[in-house]
């Protein structure tokens, strides 16, 4: 990973850590209120993922996380076929972000994309894996 | 009708000189005094009489946010061709270029960012 590349972490993603770390209640209180916050934020993944488009996205940032609009833009365009425009692409990266999918974080005037797996874990959490 | 000028926005000429020629590579080509700016342009020592690069002067006030927001997304303002985009990149990060994009396999190119110092962000690309 570039070292130079990865800027330093702002707010936004440690804010989303501890929301996604309140999931494990300790009491009946914090037991409803997760539930509801973890059943929205399921739900939000689920609707993120249903599209191939943001999937494709989630792809090219785990070959390469941290990346510009216009680098994401480019993978889709010549590795993936995808001929959205770079607005619809900022679509998409914007509900990946509501999901808690992908991060931003601006690195001086440059804004970079982070993808952030944290999420899937309510899925399997609530469905655990049989192996 | 041929092309024989593009140009980049800078936000200062002296500066953006020393970056084109002294860390990209280029050299100078025409230096002409007009008024408070110069006409100043790079040309490729490869093609001496090729292309020139006119490092025109930010100056317009619509200049700053148009360039401004082109960086945050990432998005180059032009492009040049290089041999060895793995090679060119190494050896201008050694140099301390800042690359908003490191060397991508794009299709049948590959690509990398870096940014000129001057408030743009260029693009290099090679096969």
């Amino acid at each position: 990973m570039p070292e130079d590349a990865v800027p330093r972490l702002s707010g936004s993603r440690s804010d989303r850590s501890s929301a996604t770390a309140g999931t494990t209640p300790r009491c009946g209180l914090d037991r409803q209120v997760s539930t509801y916050v973890r059943s929205s934020v399921v739900g939000d993944v689920f609707k993120a993922l249903a599209d191939p488009t943001r999937r494709a996205v989630l792809d090219e940032l785990t070959d390469r996380n941290g990346q510009t609009l216009f680098e994401l833009c480019a993978r889709l365009t010549t590795r993936h076929g995808v001929g959205s425009t770079r607005q619809a692409i900022s679509q998409h990266l914007d509900l990946l972000e509501q999901a808690g999918l992908v991060t931003t974080s601006r690195d001086g005037r440059y804004k970079f994309h982070f993808i952030d797996t944290s999420p899937l874990r309510a899925v399997t959490d609530r469905w655990p894996v049989q192996d | 009708m041929r092309i024989t000028i593009t140009s980049v926005f800078v936000d200062d000429q002296d500066k953006a000189l020393a970056f084109y020629t002294d860390v990209l590579g280029f050299v100078k080509k025409e230096d002409v005094p007009l008024g408070e700016a110069k006409w100043l342009t790079v040309v490729s020592p490869e093609e001496p009489d090729g292309t020139e690069l006119l490092l025109e002067p930010d100056t317009h006030p619509a200049a700053g946010p148009f360039k401004e927001a082109l960086v945050e997304d990432g998005i180059p303002f032009t492009s040049f061709a290089v041999d060895d985009v793995h090679a060119e990149f190494k050896r201008l990060r050694e140099l301390g270029v800042r690359f908003t994009q490191e060397p991508a396999d794009m299709g049948d190119v590959t690509t990398a960012v870096f940014d000129d110092t001057c408030g743009n962000l260029i693009q290099i690309a090679g096969r």
